[in-house]
């Protein structure tokens, strides 16, 4: 006769439910990156020129710097997500396969933070 | 280990062009990924200030970097495109083997009429001389 509790008997062997997490952001940040990727494409390909004062007073535009924010948040998210199923694909080799899911989710929350310190940097004003 | 199922090995199936779009998907989305470096390059540039950015733009004028921005930009439209119709299939529609033939072509038409236009947008004589 066990002395286990019945609810001690069921805890711990289902699902934990989270299996989907991240199909599931997968497919929000893609529906987030299509208005966000287009506006970032398109009102970068229709400045007149890329010189710094035209890029200055292009991000001190409120409704820029944080469509930018939001672009470089979403695509680093989307971003991590792909790379780590790519890696998780077809890099086998258990130790190699941990140092590029870490190498690669460092680099990703590094670049979005440097990206983003960049553009609010720009957009308040100053200089280094 | 090895008993357990392992992920996509294209060398064992078929070539199709619906595999095609499939792979080309994922690679699209690895160069948009490599592409995000030189957008973050851009814009700590950027804010360094005006000789910085003077300096960075010079580099990224180079001749090559014209072939990267194309690449970039067939890679965004396509992953967008394609990307699209993930979702759709997401749904739940048009996962019959027709509808994903056809909807292949249609992903690679649109794919390659938008980049030819925004790539004209970019490269066009005169564009950002300033």
């Amino acid at each position: 006769m066990s002395l286990r509790a019945p609810l001690g008997q069921v805890l711990g062997r289902g699902s934990a439910k989270h299996g989907v997490h991240q199909w599931w952001l997968q497919r929000v940040t893609s529906i987030a990156l299509v208005p966000l990727s287009i506006g970032f494409v398109v009102s970068l390909l229709a400045l007149p020129a890329l010189d710094y004062a035209t890029l200055v007073a292009w991000l001190r535009q409120g409704g820029i710097a944080l469509g930018l924010v939001l672009f470089v948040l979403v695509a680093a998210r989307h971003s991590q997500l792909g790379v780590r199923v790519v890696i998780e694909d077809y890099v086998h080799a258990p130790g190699l396969k941990t140092l590029a899911l870490v190498t690669s989710d460092f680099s990703h929350v590094v670049a979005a933070a440097a990206a983003i310190f960049a553009i609010l940097k720009v957009a308040f004003g100053g200089r280094w | 280990m090895t008993e357990r199922p392992l992920s996509p090995h294209l060398s064992v199936y078929k070539f199709k062009y619906t595999l095609a779009t499939s792979i080309l998907n994922r690679f699209a989305g690895l160069i948009l990924s490599l592409g995000f470096v030189l957008l973050v390059y851009w814009l700590v540039a950027l804010a360094c200030g005006a000789r910085a950015y003077a300096q960075a733009r010079e580099f990224l004028s180079l001749g090559v970097f014209k072939l990267v921005y194309v690449v970039l930009l067939a890679a965004f439209v396509y992953h967008t495109v394609a990307g699209v119709r993930h979702l759709i299939w997401d749904t739940g529609r048009g996962l019959d083997r027709a509808s994903a033939r056809r909807s292949a072509w249609i992903v690679a038409w649109v794919s390659l009429i938008v980049t030819l236009i925004l790539a004209y947008c970019l490269l066009r004589p005169g564009a950002y001389s300033r």
